[in-house]
């Protein structure tokens, strides 16, 4: 394969990651890493140094459309940044520490369970219907237009505190494995916080970008970051973050979940066969 | 003007900016290697994990200064980086315009634990 043909086709395999990434607030890493490495036979080090530049693509290409159209709530991100940023910061410090086999498997397994748990609660429902101190101490909950059903969506946050430990769970996963920030994050806020799917997934685009740039330093100073790889796949995933971003709320909240759990289940037996070979 | 928008427009800045200077880095890459066109022993070495990529923030700019089509991509590469941090950034100014200091102390905490978590990664 000549350059040139490597950057075109790694541009083109990055669109439709950036794309699927910003409709379910996951990184791309996804689809970026197993086709650097299966099919292009790219390092598997240069391979993840590729995945966190496709995280921040998809964060901060289609967050700038979520914002802006209320989708993402920004106060919720902030807040459970506070979790993410820390739980970085334990991962980096746990690297080397615990064996990687163990930590795959179990965050392999959380990411089933939360795929089999969203899979029985198909519709959104009224988990209790008491609003925490927390959540209105920050005024967290708020409001979005609905493409979809054509109406402005009210929507309450519930379990602020929860919410921010599996943050910190999920930073510290990205931290140490760089991978699966977003599959953590959105389950965190669908499940835990009671979050319209929609809601949750933008407002994860928004985070996974903080959480992967918190690590980026380590990665571009360990020299993983390869700017041959680094550049179609910048490229490509900031226009499919920018098309999808313009799709997410016209999206039926049944379709959107139902392809994020096929999606979780995935990365989680990926995990999974790591973790154990 | 809200917050909202004025977070999205950092955003867009940020991305609109490194798809600039990447594209530039790029172009420079294959006018200065016409062999990345054709030849196929020569991607070998562009992705070979052994290859020391630039990897300190000086080296970047020293070879931006000499056009080098690869540091210009890595420069947009920073800026790519560098975007979610400002973000961060110009949320605590917006929050304090707001004077919502609840989310001043809140967003500042997240810039300082970005800040560590970014800087300690580049002194490895």
């Amino acid at each position: 394969m000549t350059p040139l043909l490597f950057v075109i086709v790694v541009f083109l395999i990055s669109i439709f990651a950036g794309f699927l990434g910003s409709l379910l607030g996951l990184g791309g890493g996804l689809i970026v890493i197993p086709a650097l490495t299966l099919l292009l036979h790219v390092d598997i080090r240069l391979a993840i140094g590729a995945s966190i530049i496709s995280v921040i693509a998809t964060s901060s290409g289609a967050a700038a459309a979520y914002v802006r159209e209320h989708l993402a709530n920004i106060r919720v991100a902030m807040f459970l940044e506070l979790g993410t940023t820390m739980g970085a910061i334990t991962g980096a410090y746990l690297a080397g520490r615990v064996h990687p086999r163990f930590l795959y498997i179990l965050f392999g397994a959380m990411l089933g369970y939360s795929a089999l748990a969203m899979l029985r609660r198909k519709h959104a429902v009224s988990l209790d219907d008491s609003i925490s101190r927390v959540s209105e101490w920050l005024a967290l909950g708020s409001s979005y237009y609905d493409a979809a059903r054509g109406e402005l969506v009210d929507y309450p946050v519930r379990r602020p505190l929860l919410g921010l430990a599996l943050m910190y769970g999920a930073g510290t996963a990205s931290g140490l494995l760089g991978i699966g920030s977003g599959a953590l994050k959105v389950p965190a806020m669908d499940l835990g916080m009671g979050l319209p799917m929609k809601v949750s997934t933008a407002t994860s685009n928004l985070m996974i970008g903080v959480t992967a740039a918190a690590s980026a330093g380590l990665y571009f100073a360990r020299g993983q970051i390869d700017p041959f790889i680094a550049a179609p796949v910048a490229l490509g995933v900031l226009g499919g973050a920018l098309v999808g971003s313009r799709y997410l709320g016209r999206v039926e909240h049944k379709q959107l979940r139902r392809v994020f759990i096929i999606v979780l289940l995935v990365i989680a037996v990926q995990m999974i066969v790591k973790g154990i070979r | 003007m809200n917050i909202e928008n004025l977070i999205s427009m950092t955003l867009r800045t940020g991305v609109l900016l490194s798809i600039a200077v990447i594209l530039v880095g790029v172009t420079f890459t294959f006018i200065h290697h016409p062999a990345y066109f054709t030849s196929r022993p020569a991607l070998g070495e562009l992705i070979d994990a052994q290859e020391n990529f630039t990897s300190s923030i000086g080296d970047v700019f020293r070879g931006v200064a000499l056009l080098r089509g690869q540091a210009i991509v890595m420069l947009g590469i920073l800026l790519l980086i560098a975007t979610p941090v400002v973000r961060v950034a110009i949320s605590i100014i917006l929050f304090a315009v707001q004077r919502d200091r609840r989310f001043v102390v809140i967003t500042s905490a997240v810039l300082v634990l970005l800040l560590i978590s970014l800087v300690t990664g580049l002194g490895e």
